[in-house]
C-alpha cells in the first residue's frame, strides 16, 4: 500500500435522486493509483466525473466515499501540496502576471524576502517563457499566454503533484500545441507528478504514462488504465511515426467512440473495478481485444502484486 | 465641420448655453407697465420695473461678487458661500465617512454568508425606502443637536447603497478565484483582503458614488429643516431675503459641488476597475 505515491479508494460521488429514490452515482467504485514522477491522463465523455474527481484530489470537493491518500496521508481539504491549474485560466485580473505568481508564492513562503520572492517569480515566469510580458494584465495577455501564467503559478508553489483540469481546451490548435511542448520538457526537468483531464487523445499520447479510460455516467468506473509505452522523449512531430503509436491512438479512440457507451451497464465478466485491467496496446497491435485480456491479469497482477 | 467628436459636443453644448441665455435674458427683460397704484406706494414696491426673475446679468454680477470673496463672515445669517460650503461638505463627509466604515465591514458579512444575508434582508428592504428626511424628529428628539442630528440624516441615507452594493459585489466574486486561494491556503483575512476586496472594489465603489449623489441630495433639504449654517440653509435664507439672484446662484454651486463629488468618485471606480 505505502509504496504508491497517491492512492485512490473506492472514490465515490453521489447526488440524491429527485424523488427520494436511491441516490444517484456519478461515479463509483473508482480505484486507481499514480506513483511519484509519473504523468497520469484521464479521459471520458463529458458527465462522467472526470473533473469532481480532480477537485475531490485539489481538496475542493468532497466524496461522498472512499478516500484519497497522498504521500501516506488522507486528503482533506486544500493543500499547498497539490497545484492546481484550472480549466478558466483563473488568474485574478486586477493582478500582472508577475503579480498573480506571486500571491502563489507568497502563499507559499510568507516569510520570504523581496530578493528571494522575485527570483523565484522570473525563475517561473521564464519556465513559461513569459519574461518579456511579466508587468502586463492578464486582459492584456493573449489565452494562451494567461494559460502559461496558470501553470508557472502552479509550479512557482513546488507541490508535490499538479492537477490540471484540462488545461489547454480553450486554446487554438498552435498554441495548444506549443504549451505541450512547454509542459513536456518543464516535466522531464522536474519530474513533477502530474494529473490531467483532457478530451484530447493526442495530448494524452504525447505527455502521459498512463491514461485512465473513465466509462460514461452515471455510475462512471475506470474501464482501464493504458499504459503509454510510447519511449521518451517524446516529440509533438515524431511520436505519430513510431508503431505504438496508431494501436494505441485507435486503443483510445474506439473506446471513447463505442466501448464506453455500454461499459457501465454491461462490464466485461472479469472486470473488477478494484483492479481495472492494465493494457498496452502499444505493443499488442494486433488483435488488441484478445491479447489484452491475457496482458490485463499479467499486467494487473504485476503492478498490482 | 469635422472635428473630433469631444470637439463637436463641446461646440454645441456652448450653443445651447448661449441660446439658453438669450431665452433667459429676453423673458426677464425689464417691462414699463402701466401703474395704476398710488406713486408713493409704486415707489416702495420697486416702480412696477421689475419683472421677479433676475436677469442673467444680474445672476453674474452676484457670482462674480460671491465668488470674489467667498470665506467672510458677517454673522449668523451673512456668511460667505465658501463658508457655507464648507458646512455642508464637512456634514456630508462626516455622515458619508461613518456610513462606509458601518456599510462595507457588514455588506462583506452579509455577501459571504447567506444565513446573515436572510435574516437581515428584512430589515434592510424596510428601512431602505424610507426618506431620510422621516427620521429627522427622531434624531432631533434623541441627539438634541441639530448638526449630528443632519449627520444622522446623511449616514442613514448613504448607508443602504453601500450595504447592499458590498454584499452584491462579495457574494458574485467568482469561485475560480476563491478556489485558488483555497488551493493556495490563504488564510481569511488575506484572503478578505487580496481577493475578495479588489474583486468586489468596483461593485462597492459604484455603491460609494450612488450614496454620495444621494447624500448631496438630502443634504440641502436638511439643512433647510434644520437652519443655521450650511448651503441648504443659505438658499432657505436667501428667500427669506427675498433675494432671487442668490438663491439661483446657490442652485448653480449645489448642481456644480454635486458634479465634481461625482467625478471624484467616478475616477475612483475607474482606478479599481480592471478589465477581464
Amino acid at each position: 500500500m505505502e509504496k504508491y505515491f497517491l492512492k485512490v479508494e473506492d472514490l465515490a460521488r453521489r447526488f440524491p435522486s429527485a424523488r427520494g429514490g436511491p441516490p444517484l452515482p456519478v461515479f463509483e467504485h473508482v480505484n486507481f493509483t499514480i506513483e511519484r514522477g509519473e504523468f497520469v491522463c484521464i479521459i471520458g465523455h463529458s458527465g462522467c466525473g472526470k473533473s469532481t474527481i480532480l477537485n475531490i484530489l485539489a481538496g475542493l470537493d468532497e466524496a461522498s466515499d472512499g478516500l484519497v491518500i497522498m504521500d501516506g496521508r488522507e486528503v482533506a481539504g486544500p493543500s499547498l501540496d497539490r497545484g492546481v491549474v484550472f480549466q478558466g485560466h483563473a488568474l485574478m485580473p486586477w493582478l500582472t502576471a508577475k503579480k498573480n505568481v506571486e500571491f502563489a508564492v507568497r502563499s507559499r513562503w510568507p516569510d520570504a524576502g523581496r530578493a528571494t520572492i522575485d527570483e523565484i517569480c522570473a525563475r517561473y515566469l521564464a519556465l513559461v517563457g513569459l519574461e518579456g510580458a511579466a508587468d502586463k494584465k492578464p486582459a492584456e495577455l493573449s489565452g494562451g499566454m494567461k494559460q502559461r501564467v496558470g501553470i508557472a503559478r502552479a509550479f512557482a508553489i513546488e507541490p508535490k503533484m499538479l492537477l490540471l483540469d484540462e488545461p489547454f481546451g480553450a486554446l487554438d490548435a498552435l498554441t495548444r500545441g506549443v504549451i505541450q511542448d512547454e509542459l513536456l520538457k518543464i516535466c522531464a526537468a522536474t519530474g513533477q507528478t502530474v494529473f490531467m483531464i483532457t478530451h484530447d487523445v493526442d495530448e494524452a499520447i504525447l505527455l502521459a504514462d498512463k491514461i485512465l479510460l473513465m466509462s460514461n455516467g452515471p455510475g462512471a468506473r475506470i474501464a482501464e488504465v493504458v499504459v503509454n509505452t510510447l519511449p521518451r522523449p517524446r516529440s509533438r512531430n515524431a511520436i505519430h511515426r513510431d508503431p505504438q503509436y496508431y494501436p494505441i491512438r485507435n486503443h483510445l479512440v474506439d473506446f471513447l467512440v463505442s466501448r464506453s457507451k455500454d461499459f457501465t451497464a454491461k462490464p466485461p465478466a472479469d472486470y473488477d473495478p478494484l483492479r481495472p485491467p492494465l493494457v498496452t496496446p502499444g505493443l499488442t497491435d494486433t488483435a488488441p481485444a484478445i491479447q489484452t485480456s491475457i496482458l490485463q491479469s499479467q499486467g494487473a497482477t504485476a503492478r498490482l502484486a | 465641420m469635422r472635428g473630433s467628436l469631444g470637439l463637436r459636443a463641446g461646440v454645441l453644448s456652448a450653443l445651447i448655453f448661449l441660446f439658453f441665455v438669450l431665452i433667459w435674458h429676453v423673458g426677464t427683460m425689464p417691462v414699463e407697465r402701466a401703474v395704476n397704484a398710488d406713486p408713493e406706494y409704486a415707489k416702495l414696491v420697486g416702480g412696477g420695473k421689475s419683472a421677479g426673475l433676475p436677469t442673467p446679468l444680474m445672476i453674474a454680477q452676484t457670482v462674480w461678487t460671491q465668488i470674489r470673496d467667498p470665506f467672510y463672515d458677517r454673522g449668523p445669517n451673512d456668511k460667505g458661500i465658501g463658508i457655507q460650503l464648507a458646512y455642508s461638505m464637512a456634514r456630508v463627509g462626516f455622515g458619508f465617512a461613518l456610513a462606509a466604515l458601518l456599510a462595507v465591514p457588514l455588506g462583506f458579512l452579509i455577501g459571504m454568508s447567506p444565513l446573515i444575508y436572510r435574516a437581515l434582508n428584512p430589515f434592510i428592504q424596510v428601512l431602505k425606502p424610507i426618506s431620510p428626511l422621516a427620521w429627522m424628529p427622531l434624531a432631533l428628539y434623541t441627539i438634541k443637536d441639530a448638526t449630528i442630528s443632519s449627520i444622522f440624516v446623511i449616514f442613514i441615507c448613504s448607508v443602504w447603497p453601500m450595504l447592499i452594493n458590498t454584499a452584491h459585489g462579495v457574494a458574485s466574486v467568482k469561485r475560480e478565484w476563491l478556489n485558488v486561494a483555497r488551493t493556495l491556503e490563504v488564510g481569511p483575512v488575506r484572503r478578505a483582503f487580496r481577493v475578495i476586496l479588489p474583486a468586489a472594489a468596483p461593485v462597492i465603489l459604484t455603491g460609494m458614488r450612488i450614496s454620495m449623489g444621494i447624500a448631496w441630495l438630502v443634504i440641502v433639504a436638511a439643512e433647510m429643516l434644520v437652519g443655521g449654517t450650511g448651503i441648504g440653509y443659505f438658499v432657505w435664507n436667501e428667500w427669506n431675503n427675498l433675494s432671487l439672484t442668490n438663491v439661483i446662484f446657490a442652485i448653480l454651486v449645489i448642481g456644480i459641488t454635486g458634479m465634481l463629488l461625482d467625478l471624484v468618485f467616478g475616477w475612483l471606480t475607474q482606478l479599481v476597475t480592471y478589465r477581464e
